[in-house]
């Protein structure tokens, strides 16, 4: 387990804001997917980005992979801003090294082709240095590193063979193809089986220690962030809520969000808190908000500064920073559970 | 099988029953011999993963089954009464007065272009309930009880958010006050948040009005805080069923184990965990021995030749070689 | 979007997969024979298919081997006029003394010619303008958009008329480029919404993070995964070019000395067939161009209930006991 170095961290972000247009072609009413994120992610660590719908965490993902533009802020990557890619090369390079995982194993791979398709084009697109002799071979080898062995024999199967966590794995191999320093991975698990969701979660933390490869984990469920994470960020409505190493966050949640998300999660081993919960309500759309904590509808110790001013992101204990006006360095304040 | 209502009438009683898909390559069991019991009032969790055949289960008990599938033996009997073989007339008098369903995604199951309100009071309209005051007044208690204003009896589906629209399919199947409700996964396309607070909604009805509910889910956790009994489902078979606490803390079948080890753990000690790798077997050529048996950590010699039966052991069934009886000799 | 968790259902959720790449020919030569093989037992297995593959199959032979069936030339005026069928004329004889059969054998090929031609060019357009205007998007959409919806609100036959009146007689070609040039637009429109329906997923996303480009995905990417609905819309173009060049030369505006279905019902009702009893002189074409029209929408059909296992006629199977 690495935390983020003094160093350059991998990817990073200033102020990173995308919002949408919503309602018709004449409406100036803007949905705020993320507001003013900054992050970063440093080399061979696991950093998970957990939160509910709505929250951002998607838009997140497609803004680091270049699907979107971002409204404002920057990206660096390596220290360098991606917004200053220009030539087909850069970005190729880029995406290249920070490429993309998805969530839906039954709708990531083209239907009609091999699997072979998608990994052969990554490699020929971004490795034109190899032949298409060394590119089968990759190919190979990169399948066997995510267990889909034997490569030659896999490669040749259709996706409709595949169960759904060979396709995750798949996915996996693609990305990994390019010899990548992020992989940016968006629920990879959600949409498998309990009983496999483990295996790819520990596949993840084998090429964070083998290959090197650092991870942005996006996910809803805490209990598989902690489980392979080393660094949690919190997200609610578009802005991140509370950050920090993943056990000193979920021993002493300073945020009451995370507190909220915390009491929620069901862990099978410990009895739950069953006392009748009042409706907590569900997370706001955020279309032209003001300034003040987006969580202040739910949270029951919301305070005068909490209906105005936005909290910003502060430290309050080494590296474990909240946005919160109530939340205290040197003491438990508990919003629920 | 086992209950702890023994001594009140059974609600519903599952024998023997099986599925099968009619597909080119032959039939195929995706269903085989389930067996329970159910008493008023009880909450029964059936917990399995991909193509272990709850859901098949569910639509087959609520004789919601639509070819290529039909049920191909035993019998579902509803408060004495047997359910299969009866013609949709005789079947509409039971269903939503004293058997309702809520499927898995309000979305795909509410009506788009209808108003919540509307749809009430079609499905009242549809069970003999004519007056307009009977039908407000009602509508209104049922979103009352699960805690949605009345107000939204106007909202169409996609005005309201996820959670809520979730409540008002539970509302909508409150309205006659059934005896029995099945479950198909109502939680599974909600958050976290609201997830637990619908199955806390749930459970509060249900001790409130009393009806019994089949609760069908792949999450484990979940249901358990609030399950009486459990049921393990594994390739179309019952792995493992009874009391919840006993399931839980003590699981004997492997496949049960494995599948709570499978949780990572959000308190205690982290550890490394392994889940259970390999698929369930393809149900069109089932296994001759034990269905389970290629992904079994303890795996014996026999388990591949003999199909075990379910063992009784400490008040659970389970279905696993390991328990039946004989000594072991590995 | 909705939070969804473990897929509920057969974890061999591909099976519609597996029956749109038993319909394909594949790019890995292995899969090709396998592919093909499928398809023919899809065919078999299908009435409709089967029933539109042999009138379909039969029509092409006829159209490839016409001295092989019909021994008369078709525009001889030899014989003796207005006759009844009979052994030497199997559909009897036009007022000018043609063998109706001949005409009615050789007239196949034009027919064929001007359904494949125009069905193949107006939904290659279809196909092109539909799935860009749904991937580009925005000012693209809009434009192709415009140009479709305008080409389907004028009435299509009216316009045929104009255009071919224009062209007066002149032959197949600029018969089939008439009719592709106003005959892609309702196609068009329904690969539209189904690229739309395509356009989120997550392998396009995957390929656009790859590095591909935008023609690269629409070619390579989107336009296979839509091969059951293309065909289809071949399917649908060329039975409406097969009724309207025929409903063209009816009403004179082919060229009617060419030897063809259309033509010959031209010169039918010019020669007022129906009504001085010689019957099949009308009939025969007419019976034909149904036949060619019921077997490209017969097989529209099939089409769609083998790409689409949820359309298939469910059948009453009797129960099988199984031994326990």
């Amino acid at each position: 387990m690495t935390e983020a170095t003094a160093t350059e961290p991998v990817l990073r972000t200033e102020g990173l804001t995308k919002h949408f247009k919503v309602g018709g072609t004449l409406s100036r009413r803007t949905l705020h997917a993320v507001d003013d994120v900054s992050l970063a992610i440093g080399e061979r660590e696991i950093v998970a980005l957990a939160g509910e719908s709505g929250s951002g965490k998607s838009t997140i993902a497609r803004l680091l992979a270049t699907l979107y533009r971002p409204t404002s802020g920057q990206i660096f990557f390596r220290g360098q801003p991606i917004a200053g890619h220009r030539s087909r090369a850069t970005t190729l390079d880029y995406t290249g090294q920070v490429p993309m995982v998805f969530q839906d194993p039954f709708s990531s791979i083209n239907p009609v082709f091999r699997i072979s398709h998608g990994i052969l084009r990554s490699l020929k697109l971004h490795r034109p240095d190899l032949s298409a002799r060394q590119r089968q071979d990759e190919a190979e080898r990169v399948f066997e590193a995510v267990g889909l062995t034997p490569g030659h024999e896999m490669l040749q199967r259709y996706p409709y063979e595949l169960s759904g966590g060979q396709r995750q794995r798949v996915g996996f191999a693609q990305a990994l193809a390019t010899r990548p320093k992020l992989i940016l991975a968006d629920e990879p698990v959600s949409m498998l089986d309990v009983s496999i969701r483990v295996g790819l979660l520990n596949l993840m933390a084998q090429l964070r220690d083998t290959e090197g490869v650092s991870f942005l984990y996006i996910t809803h469920d805490l209990a598989s962030a902690r489980y392979v994470a080393d660094r949690l960020m919190v997200m609610y409505a578009g802005q991140i809520a509370e950050t920090g190493p993943i056990e000193e966050v979920l021993a002493r949640p300073k945020h009451p969000y995370t507190q909220l998300l915390l009491t929620a999660v069901p862990d099978p081993r410990a009895p739950l808190d069953v006392s009748a919960q009042a409706e907590v309500g569900e997370p706001p759309k955020v279309i032209d908000p003001q300034p003040g904590c987006r969580f202040r509808w739910r949270c029951p110790l919301a305070i005068e500064p909490c209906q105005t001013e936005t909290p910003p992101l502060r430290e309050l204990l080494p590296r474990h920073q909240a946005a919160c006006h109530v939340a205290r360095a040197d003491e438990e304040v508990r919003a629920f559970g | 099988m086992p209950t702890e209502n023994e001594a009140a009438e059974p609600i519903l009683e599952v024998e023997d029953l099986s599925v099968d898909y009619l597909t080119d390559r032959g039939a195929v069991r995706a269903v085989d011999g389930v067996n329970f019991t159910l008493g008023p009032g009880e909450f029964l969790g059936v917990v399995g993963e991909s193509g272990c055949g709850k859901s098949t289960l569910l639509f087959a008990i609520a004789q919601l089954l639509a070819p290529p599938a039909e049920v191909g033996g035993g019998r579902v009997i509803f408060r004495g009464q047997s359910l299969v073989g009866l013609t949709d007339r005789e079947l509409a008098a039971v269903r939503w007065k004293d058997l309702s369903v809520v499927m898995q995604s309000a979305m795909n199951a509410l009506n788009p272009v209808k108003s919540i309100g509307a749809q009430f009071k079609d499905a009242m309209r549809t069970h003999g309930v004519r007056s307009g005051r009977e039908i407000a007044e009602r509508s209104a208690e049922v979103l009352h009880m699960v805690g949605i204003d009345p107000i939204h009896l106007k909202s169409y589906p996609h005005q309201l958010s996820g959670g809520m629209r979730q409540r008002s399919m539970i509302a909508m199947a409150m309205l006659f006050t059934p005896d029995l409700v099945i479950m198909d996964e109502p939680t599974s396309a909600l958050d976290v948040v609201a997830q637990r607070s619908l199955m806390v909604q749930i459970k509060e009805l249900q001790q409130q009005l009393g009806f019994a509910i089949i609760f069908v889910t792949h999450d484990m956790s979940l249901v358990s805080h609030f399950s009486d009994r459990l049921m393990v489902m594994y390739a179309g078979q019952v792995a493992e069923a009874g009391a919840t606490r006993k399931v839980f803390d003590a699981p004997r079948h492997p496949y049960s184990e494995g599948l709570l080890d499978a949780f990572p753990s959000i308190r205690g000690p982290k550890v490394a965990l392994t889940g259970i790798p390999g698929r369930p077997p393809d149900l069109a050529r089932p296994p001759a021995g034990c269905r389970f048996a290629p992904r079994c950590p303890k795996v014996m010699d026999r388990c591949t030749e003999t199909a075990p039966e379910l063992y009784l052991v400490d008040a659970v069934d389970v279905r696993c070689l390991l328990y039946d009886g004989s000594s072991e000799d590995d | 979007m909705a939070m969804m968790r473990a897929p509920v259902g057969p974890d061999d959720a591909g099976a519609p997969d597996a029956a749109l790449v038993a319909a394909l020919p594949t790019g890995g030569g292995r899969r090709r024979s396998a592919a093909l093989g499928r398809l023919g037992r899809a065919i078999r297995s299908n009435h409709k298919a089967t029933a539109g593959t042999v009138i379909l199959v039969l029509f092409i032979l006829v159209a490839i081997f016409p001295w092989a069936i019909a021994h008369d030339s078709p525009n001889a005026e030899v014989y003796r006029r207005s006759v009844g069928p009979s052994m030497a004329h199997l559909f009897g004889t036009t007022a000018y003394g043609q063998d109706l059969f001949a005409q009615a054998v050789w007239g196949t090929r034009q027919v064929l010619i001007i359904a494949f031609g125009a069905g193949l060019a107006s939904t290659a357009l279809a196909v092109l303008i539909g799935v860009a205007a749904a991937y580009l998007g925005g000012v693209w959409d809009g434009v192709l958009n415009l140009l479709t919806d305008l080409l389907l609100v004028i009435p299509l036959f009216p316009l045929l008329i104009v255009i071919a009146a224009y062209v007066h007689n002149s032959g197949t070609l600029v018969l089939i480029a008439v009719l592709t040039l106003t005959g892609w637009s309702y196609t068009a429109r329904q690969l539209r919404a189904q690229a739309l329906s395509l356009r989120h997923r997550d392998f396009l996303e995957a390929a656009r993070v790859r590095g591909e480009r935008s023609l690269y995905i629409i070619v390579v990417e989107i336009i296979p995964t839509m091969t059951s609905l293309i065909v289809a819309s071949f399917l649908t173009n060329a039975l409406y070019a097969v009724l309207f060049a025929s409903s063209l030369q009816f009403i004179g505006l082919g060229d009617p000395n060419s030897t063809s279905w259309g033509t010959m019902l031209y010169w039918a009702e010019n020669n007022e067939a129906l009504q001085t009893g010689q019957y099949l002189w009308a009939v025969i074409p007419g019976a034909l161009i149904a036949l060619l029209g019921t077997a490209f929408a017969l097989l529209n059909y099939a089409f769609d209930e083998i790409g689409n296992p949820a359309l298939r006629p469910v059948r009453r199977r009797k129960r099988v006991r199984r031994a326990h």
